[in-house]
């Protein structure tokens, strides 16, 4: 199958190991990969700090770039919510109709990695291995607004090697929220706290999760503990195999340790 | 066809009422998340309400269906409200009641003040209510020399510890049984100074404390959860017994209700009566239902007084996004499960609705500006979307009214904010693919990883590091990857 990848601004700019290996790991299952290069930012987090009208134009682009692929793929259950459920608002917002039209097209075609993987491909080995103690954070976006359920669960217990430990209250937020973690600092602070207590209490060694954005808060705060729990995001996981883990060897994980 | 435009609806007036706090959410909730008991409190009794009601909603094989029925039903309210509350007065006036319109907290006090005047009282007992809470009747009332006495357990407790409710149904949620002791050894006259802080001997201390006062007070006020205008029935429904006290004991019983209580027929009241206890308290049915149609002559207050509330509600029934926050029902389910809520409790919001709801509702009626910080006080992570028993998108309004504040912002303002103009800068590089491969090579450049950024990014470096920037960005790494 033909596969465009949707990387998000923040796995392009920030977290490039998620993207890699999501590569990595549909080649892998045979498919080809292809990165259209127009594509930038998805517009969330206009639109989430009340910026829709400046989105109005990464909309129109995003929808653009991505209307000429049957099947996209993004490694963020945040950015495919957005593209799901904002981006026809914002167009519609801006009485353009046709757009709303062909963002919701482009909707349909748009899949978080686990649901690709689960539901279009219908795959839930995918051969990996990782012999490490992990414990899974249900994002939000990817749990209230996509309803990914258990699919991400259902790829991690086929991993080898991996120790899958339940994450207690799980389905609370990590406290991210885009700029809330800015200008709500100390509730985010307060709600990060807890999210950590957690994955410290599951004594895993690596805490996953299916965004980038929520495993930069989680990672951010559990590096500044020097707690030793890495954050690591679900598709690196799922690309690695006996051979290997994901990455190109000099990949980093998000306490800028080089592994 | 020509339209003349007559303005927006007035929002609720400041200087009157509860709607608005002294200072912006992030400042509050700072000094609240500092407090270890209330936070614990908290934690305990949100979790354990979200436990009881996701157990008895779990029961429920039609919940899904329950939900969308009530969403409908005021969906359906909300399109004819101007219909449905002229037959609401029809049918009351018609059953012996009198029905008064107010347009803001300050017609509604001066309305319940003059009908309490009226009947030569100096003293009223309560049925807990919202909207009194609101539009501040106890204030007022006071200021007219008229002592209002909460007879809700919890209403009570922060009556008469001064303090302000921070939560819809458990006004009183923020304190412990031990803290609640203190004030009733403090502030409740005649109280046995032996008390101890078993919930049966507080419930117990309230109940003498509250008796004289159902048997000796001639005026109830009340609140209303729903009014069928079919038949002109006013609803109250409660847990204790002591609204049911106050609702049948007294001569003259006044009720305040926000305009967007109605529901058209009686069988809606059967949707409703399903979905609010399971969402609210965690139980099956509710405890005390009452429900009084006008006057029964001989039988309960012989005077029955109805005063429709505005108080900025038109304004939120004008906002095509924004006007499903009236469909709320008030069962604080989004409060229960929301993690800000959690931490910070509900007087860090200001107003008296506090929490996910409170963040889209006291906004809209105030005007956003007077709000302004409220709509931002929400990661967004849609668990209240979730628990909400009429389906109320809070996500989506919360970031509607986020725009709707930037609107005005850029309206009242010549030069644009700093964060506008970042905002209009990030999104022009995003629309243009090399200055955007440009900028994320200049960031991976520039910044140092670790630990102090300068605002308003300190707000993230206080509390966690920055992650390395990557040898090369993705697109890099492809089309290195495509040449070779």
């Amino acid at each position: 199958m033909r596969i465009a990848l949707f990387v998000t601004c923040l796995a392009d700019t920030l977290f490039p190991e998620a993207a890699k290996a999501t590569v990595r790991l549909l080649e892998r299952l045979g498919h080809q990969v292809v990165f259209p290069a127009e594509q930038t930012c998805c517009g969330q987090m206009h639109v989430n700090t009340g910026y829709p009208d400046d989105a109005l134009r990464l909309v129109r682009r995003h929808v653009r770039t991505f209307a000429p692929y049957d099947v996209v793929v993004a490694p963020s259950g945040s950015c495919v919510g957005s593209v799901r459920h904002q981006h026809a608002m914002v167009a519609r917002r801006a009485g353009d109709e046709p757009l709303a039209s062909r963002a919701e097209e482009v909707a349909r075609h748009t899949y978080e990695l686990s649901e690709l993987l689960v539901d279009v491909l219908g795959v839930t080995d995918v051969g990996a291995y990782f012999p490490h103690r992990v414990t899974y954070h249900p994002t939000c976006h990817s749990l209230r607004m996509l309803r990914v359920g258990d699919r991400p669960l259902r790829l991690l217990r086929e991993v080898r090697g991996l120790d899958l430990v339940e994450l207690p209250q799980a389905e609370q937020c990590c406290g991210f929220g885009g700029t809330f973690a800015v200008k709500n600092a100390d509730t985010s602070t307060a709600m990060l706290a807890d999210k950590m207590r957690h994955v410290l209490a599951t004594q895993a060694d690596v805490c996953t999760a299916g965004d980038a954005s929520c495993l930069m808060h989680i990672g951010g705060g559990l590096s500044r503990l020097r707690a030793g729990v890495r954050t690591v995001h679900l598709a690196e996981i799922l690309a690695s195999t006996e051979a290997g883990p994901a990455g190109d060897r000099t990949g980093r994980n998000v306490e800028g340790v080089a592994r | 066809m020509t339209e003349t435009f007559l303005g927006l609806p007035a929002t609720a007036p400041a200087g009157v009422g509860n709607l608005r706090g002294d200072e912006p959410f992030p400042v509050a909730a700072r000094r609240a998340l500092a407090d270890a008991q209330l936070r614990r409190n908290l934690r305990h009794a949100t979790g354990t309400i979200r436990a009881k009601s996701a157990a008895v909603i779990g029961e429920v094989p039609d919940w899904a269906e329950l939900r969308a029925a009530g969403r409908a039903i005021k969906s359906d309210t909300m399109a004819r409200l101007p219909e449905l509350l002229e037959q609401l007065e029809a049918a009351v006036t018609a059953a012996g009641g009198t029905v008064h319109w107010a347009t803001d907290a300050v017609e509604a006090n001066r309305i319940v003040t003059d009908l309490v005047r009226a009947t030569g009282a100096d003293r009223v007992m309560k049925v807990k209510s919202m909207a009194t809470q609101e539009i501040g009747l106890n204030e007022a009332l006071e200021a007219a020399g008229i002592e209002p006495v909460e007879t809700d357990l919890a209403e009570l407790i922060v009556q008469l510890g001064r303090d302000r409710p921070s939560h819809i149904l458990v006004p009183a949620i923020h304190r412990n049984r031990a803290e609640i002791r203190e004030v009733f050894l403090r502030e409740m006259p005649g109280v046995d100074p032996a008390l101890t802080d078993e919930p049966a001997a507080l419930a117990a201390a309230a109940r003498r404390h509250l008796r004289e006062t159902f048997l000796s007070t001639k005026v109830a006020v009340s609140g209303a959860n729903f009014a069928v205008a079919e038949t002109g029935t006013l609803a109250v429904v409660e847990s204790e017994g002591n609204g049911r006290m106050c609702l049948t004991l007294p001569d003259t019983l006044i009720t305040v209700m926000g305009v967007e209580k109605v529901i058209p027929t009686w069988d809606d009241l059967g949707v409703f009566l399903q979905l609010l206890p399971r969402a609210s308290t965690g139980e099956r049915m509710n405890p005390y239902t009452s429900m009084w149609t006008g006057v029964t002559p001989g039988d309960g207050p012989q005077q029955v007084h109805l005063v429709l509330l505005d108080n900025g509600r038109s304004a939120v029934l004008a906002d095509e996004v924004g006007r499903q926050a009236l469909h709320c029902i008030r069962c604080s389910a989004c409060l229960n499960v929301c993690p800000v809520y959690e931490r910070t409790g509900g007087h860090a919001y200001g107003s008296v609705y506090p929490g996910p709801i409170g963040a889209v509702l006291s906004p809209q009626l105030t005007g956003v500006e007077e709000n302004a910080s409220l709509p931002y006080a929400s990661s967004l992570c849609g668990a209240c979307f979730d628990a909400c028993p009429v389906m109320i998108d809070i996500p989506s309004v919360l970031v509607h009214l986020r725009a709707r504040h930037v609107a005005e912002q850029r309206a009242a303002h010549r030069t644009p904010s700093a964060e506008a103009i970042a905002m209009a800068a990030a999104a022009y590089t995003m629309d243009h693919p090399r200055l955007y491969a440009a900028a994320q090579r200049a960031a991976g450049l520039g910044r140092v990883a670790g630990r102090a950024l300068p605002p308003p990014l300190s707000g993230w470096t206080a509390s966690r590091d920055v992650p390395a920037a990557p040898p090369q960005t993705f697109r890099q790494w492809w089309s290195q990857r495509s040449r070779s």
